[in-house]
C-alpha cells in the first residue's frame, strides 16, 4: 500500500490586494496536475464515509477514481448522476462540515479536497459542452409545477425530468437561479457557471417561466386545478430580518438582500452603464457574521469602500460563516469588530446614516443554540463612523405563497411544515423543501431536500 | 418579452402604454402595481396599474419622464417590447360600500385613482373625485375620471386650467360642506398625500394613500421600500402599497425617496447628453 499523503494540494487564489478591487472569482481552480495529485490521495475506502456526509449522496470515490485514471467523461458522468449542479456545489458547499469532515484522512491530517475536485471535474465538463447529451426517458404524461428556481427547485426539476415527467418552474424574478443569482457574489460563484448549470437542467426538458409571482399571478390551488399533478414549493427564505433598533430606516442602511441584489442581480457595480445604483460609501459596517455578511463585506470592499467593518455580537469562535470565507475576508482587509452590537443608527439632517452606536458585549453561559450567550457590558457605548450599514442577520421564508395556499401548515417562524424525508406537506399534491422549510440554510441542504421530494413525487405519480 | 400594443402621448412628458400581459390582466385589481424592466441594463421600475383589458390581454401604465429609465421607456414605440413585466403586485385597494368616498388624484397619481374610483362606484359608493396638477400641461384623464365619478373637481396649482390652487382646498371644502364623507383615497406625490391626510385628520375621515417608495424586487425580498406606519416598519410592496395616511411617517418616506437623487440626476444627464447628439 502506498504511503498516505496527509497534505492536500493548495487551491490557487487571486492575490488579496488585487482581488479586493475586482469581482473576478477568488479561487482559481486546480490545474490538471494538481487535480491528479489531490485525487491520488483518496484511498478508495471500501465503505466510503464521505458519501454519508453528502446531502445528495454523490458517489465520491467513483468520480475521484475515474479522475485519477484520467477518464474525465466517466468522472463527470459519475458526478452528475447524483448532482445536477456540481460546479456550484464545488464552490459553495461547506465541505468541511460534510463529506470532508468524515473523510478518513481527516483524522490523520487534511481530508481529500473533495469540493475542489468536484469543481475541477464540473468545470472540465462545462468546457466540453457535452452536457446537453443526456438521454431522456419516455414521457410519463404527468405534469409537475415547481415554485422557485433556486437550488431546491433546480435539483427537484432535474430529477423529475430524468424520471420522464413534464416539469415547469415558476420564478418570480427576471432570471432563474434564486439566491445563486441574487445573493452569492460573482467573485465566489461566477454567474456564467450558474447559467451553465441552469442550461443543463433546461436541456433535460425543464421549462422555466420567469416573471411569475406565485401567490399573485396565480395560486398553488390554481396550478393544481390547471392540470398539474403535483406542486413543489422551493421558495427559499427571502425575507430579510432587521435589528429593530432606532435609525434602521435611515438612508444608507441596507438589508444584505437589497445590497447584494442591487450588486449581483442588477449589476449596480456597473452603474451608470446599468441603470440600478447602489450606495457604497467610504466606511461600511456589516452587521452579522454569516456567509452573507462576508459576501456583503467583500462586495462593499470591491465597490471601493475605504474601510469595511464586520460587527458581530459574539466572538470569532461563534461566527457562522465558513472559515474559508472569514479567512478570505480578513486577507482582503475586512476589519472585524467582535463582541460588539449596534444600539442605534445615527443620521444627519437629511436622513442619511453617519454612524452606528454600539455596545461592547461579553459572553456568558451557552444558550439553546449551544453558543455562549452574549450580553451587554453596562456603559460601554461607543460610536463607529459609517455612511453605509448592511444588515446581514439572516432571512425567513417569504409568506406570499403560504398565505395564498389553502390548507398549508406553517410554523410561527413562517416556515412551511413538510416531512423531512419526503418533503410532503399536509396539503395533498403539494411538496416543499429547502430554506422555505428549514429556514435559511445551505445550497446543498436545499438540493438534498429537492432530491428527496423529487423521489417521493415520482413515487406518488407512478402510483397515481 | 412583453409587447407594447398601444402608445399614446397624453401630454408632452406623460405617456400611456398598453402592454401585452394577459396573465397579469386576468388577475389585476385596482390599487395593485407592476414592476417592469426595459432591457438587460434596465432597473426594475414599479408602476401602479392604471387600467387593464382582459379581452386584449393588456395592462395600461401611465408614466412621466422624470429620469433616465422613464425617458428610455418613453423612447419605445408601439410594436417594441420590454424585457420584463411582473405583476400584479401589492395588495389591492380595499373596495367596499363605504357610502360617500372622495378620490383625490395628483399629477401622475390620477392614473391609479381611476380604476379605484371605478371599482368604488361599481360597489355602490357615491364617488366625488378631485384631480389636480401643477399646470394645464400636466393634467390628463379629466374625461375618464368624469365617467367614474358623481362629482368631479379639477384644479391646477398655477390656475392655467379650471380651478386655481392645490387639491387640498376643495378637499377641505367638501369635508366642511356638511355631508357625511366615509372615506378618502389620495394618490399622488408624497407631499400631496401628506397634506391630504393632514386635511382630513381633524374631520376623522379614514384616508388611504398609495406609497410610491423605491423598490427593487417588489415581492418582499429586498426591504428597499421600508416605510413607517403607526411607528412600525412595513414593506410598501407586500404590506401595501395602500396605508392609512394618518399613520404614515411622511418625512421618512420623503427622505427615502431622495436616496439616489444624485445617481438619478447623473444617469439622466448622461442619457440626455447621449440623445442630444443623435437628435
Amino acid at each position: 500500500m502506498p504511503k498516505l499523503n496527509l497534505n492536500r494540494e493548495e487551491m490557487p487564489r487571486q492575490d488579496p490586494k488585487a482581488r479586493g478591487k475586482n469581482f473576478s472569482e477568488v479561487a482559481l481552480g486546480y490545474s490538471f496536475e494538481q487535480a491528479l495529485g489531490e485525487a491520488s490521495r483518496c484511498i478508495q475506502c471500501p465503505k466510503p464515509l464521505c458519501m454519508t456526509g453528502c446531502p445528495v449522496s454523490v458517489t465520491i470515490p467513483e468520480f475521484i477514481r475515474a479522475l485519477r485514471e484520467g477518464d474525465m467523461p466517466a468522472a463527470a458522468k459519475a458526478l452528475k448522476m447524483k448532482n445536477a449542479l456540481p460546479a456550484i456545489c464545488g464552490r459553495v458547499c461547506p465541505q468541511e462540515t460534510q463529506c470532508e469532515q468524515v473523510c478518513v484522512l481527516a483524522k490523520r491530517g487534511a481530508p481529500v479536497a473533495i469540493g475542489r475536485l468536484e469543481r475541477f471535474v464540473a468545470d472540465w465538463e462545462r468546457r466540453q459542452q457535452e452536457a446537453a447529451s443526456a438521454v431522456l426517458p419516455e414521457p410519463t404524461g404527468k405534469k409537475v409545477a415547481l415554485v422557485g428556481s433556486g437550488p431546491a427547485g433546480l435539483t427537484c426539476a432535474a430529477d423529475l425530468a430524468k424520471a420522464g415527467h413534464s416539469v415547469t418552474i415558476y420564478e418570480a424574478l427576471h432570471v432563474a437561479g434564486g439566491v445563486l443569482m441574487y445573493g452569492i457574489p460573482e467573485f465566489r460563484l461566477p454567474k456564467e457557471i450558474v447559467q451553465a448549470d441552469i442550461n443543463y437542467v433546461m436541456s433535460l426538458g425543464v421549462k422555466i417561466e420567469l416573471d411569475s409571482v406565485v401567490g399573485k399571478l396565480f395560486t398553488v390551488d390554481d396550478l393544481l386545478k390547471d392540470g398539474y399533478d403535483a406542486v413543489f414549493l422551493g421558495t427559499g427564505a427571502g425575507l430579510p430580518m432587521f435589528l429593530n433598533i432606532p435609525g434602521e430606516n435611515l438612508n444608507g442602511v441596507y438589508a444584505a438582500n437589497e445590497f447584494l441584489t442591487r450588486v449581483n442581480l442588477m449589476k449596480a457595480y456597473r452603474f451608470p452603464e446599468y441603470d440600478t445604483p447602489v450606495k457604497v460609501g467610504k466606511k461600511v459596517a456589516v452587521v452579522g457574521a454569516g456567509n452573507v455578511a462576508m459576501d456583503a463585506a467583500r462586495s462593499a470592499l470591491r465597490l471601493g469602500a475605504e474601510v469595511v467593518y464586520v460587527i458581530y455580537r459574539r466572538s470569532r469562535a461563534e461566527m457562522p460563516a465558513r472559515h474559508e470565507e472569514v479567512e478570505n475576508a480578513e486577507e482582503e482587509g475586512i476589519e472585524f469588530r467582535l463582541l460588539t452590537n449596534p444600539k442605534r443608527f445615527l443620521g444627519n439632517e437629511h436622513g442619511s446614516l453617519v454612524g452606528v452606536e454600539c455596545y461592547e458585549m461579553e459572553l456568558g453561559e451557552p444558550d439553546e443554540s449551544g453558543r455562549r450567550r452574549p450580553s451587554v457590558k453596562p456603559n460601554s457605548e461607543f460610536t463607529i463612523d459609517v455612511d453605509v450599514a448592511i444588515i446581514a442577520l439572516g432571512t425567513t421564508p417569504n409568506p406570499l405563497v403560504a398565505q395564498t395556499t389553502i390548507g398549508l401548515d406553517t410554523t410561527r417562524h413562517g416556515t412551511v411544515v413538510a416531512d423531512e424525508t419526503t418533503g410532503r406537506t399536509v396539503k395533498p399534491g403539494v411538496w416543499a423543501g429547502g430554506d422555505t422549510v428549514t429556514g435559511a440554510a445551505t445550497v446543498i441542504s436545499a438540493m438534498g431536500a429537492g432530491r428527496r421530494a423529487a423521489a417521493d413525487i415520482d413515487r406518488f405519480l407512478r402510483e397515481k | 418579452m412583453y409587447k407594447i400594443l398601444f402608445k399614446q402621448t397624453l401630454l408632452p412628458k406623460i405617456h400611456l402604454m398598453r402592454i401585452e400581459a394577459p396573465k397579469v390582466a386576468a388577475k389585476a385589481q385596482a390599487g395593485q402595481f407592476v414592476v417592469i424592466r426595459i432591457d438587460e441594463r434596465g432597473e426594475r421600475i414599479p408602476l401602479t396599474i392604471a387600467d387593464w383589458d382582459n379581452k386584449e390581454g393588456s395592462i395600461t401604465i401611465i408614466f412621466m419622464e422624470v429620469g433616465a429609465s422613464t425617458a428610455r421607456l418613453a423612447a419605445l414605440n408601439e410594436g417594441d417590447s420590454i424585457m420584463n413585466f411582473v405583476g400584479p403586485l401589492g395588495l389591492p385597494t380595499e373596495i367596499e360600500k363605504f357610502g360617500t368616498v372622495i378620490c383625490v388624484g395628483g399629477g401622475v397619481g390620477i392614473a391609479p385613482v381611476f380604476p379605484i374610483a371605478r371599482a368604488l362606484r361599481e360597489a355602490g359608493n357615491r364617488v366625488i373625485a378631485i384631480i389636480g396638477a401643477r399646470s394645464k400641461d400636466l393634467l390628463f384623464w379629466e374625461d375618464m375620471m368624469r365617467t367614474v365619478s358623481d362629482e368631479l373637481i379639477v384644479t391646477t396649482d398655477d390656475g392655467t386650467y379650471a380651478r386655481k390652487g392645490v387639491v387640498t382646498i376643495p378637499l377641505k371644502e367638501l369635508l366642511e360642506r356638511g355631508e357625511k364623507i366615509d372615506r378618502v383615497i389620495a394618490i399622488g406625490p408624497a407631499v400631496m398625500m401628506k397634506f391630504c391626510s393632514r386635511t382630513t385628520q381633524p374631520f376623522g375621515v379614514k384616508t388611504m394613500v398609495s406609497l410610491n417608495s423605491i423598490m427593487v424586487d417588489g415581492t418582499g425580498m429586498c426591504g428597499a421600500c421600508r416605510v413607517a406606519v403607526g411607528g412600525v416598519t412595513k414593506f410598501a410592496c407586500v404590506d401595501g402599497p395602500d396605508f392609512d395616511g394618518h399613520e404614515v411617517d411622511w418625512d421618512l418616506l420623503a427622505a427615502r425617496q431622495r436616496m439616489y437623487i444624485e445617481e438619478e440626476k447623473m444617469s439622466f444627464e448622461r442619457w440626455l447628453a447621449k440623445h442630444a447628439v443623435t437628435a
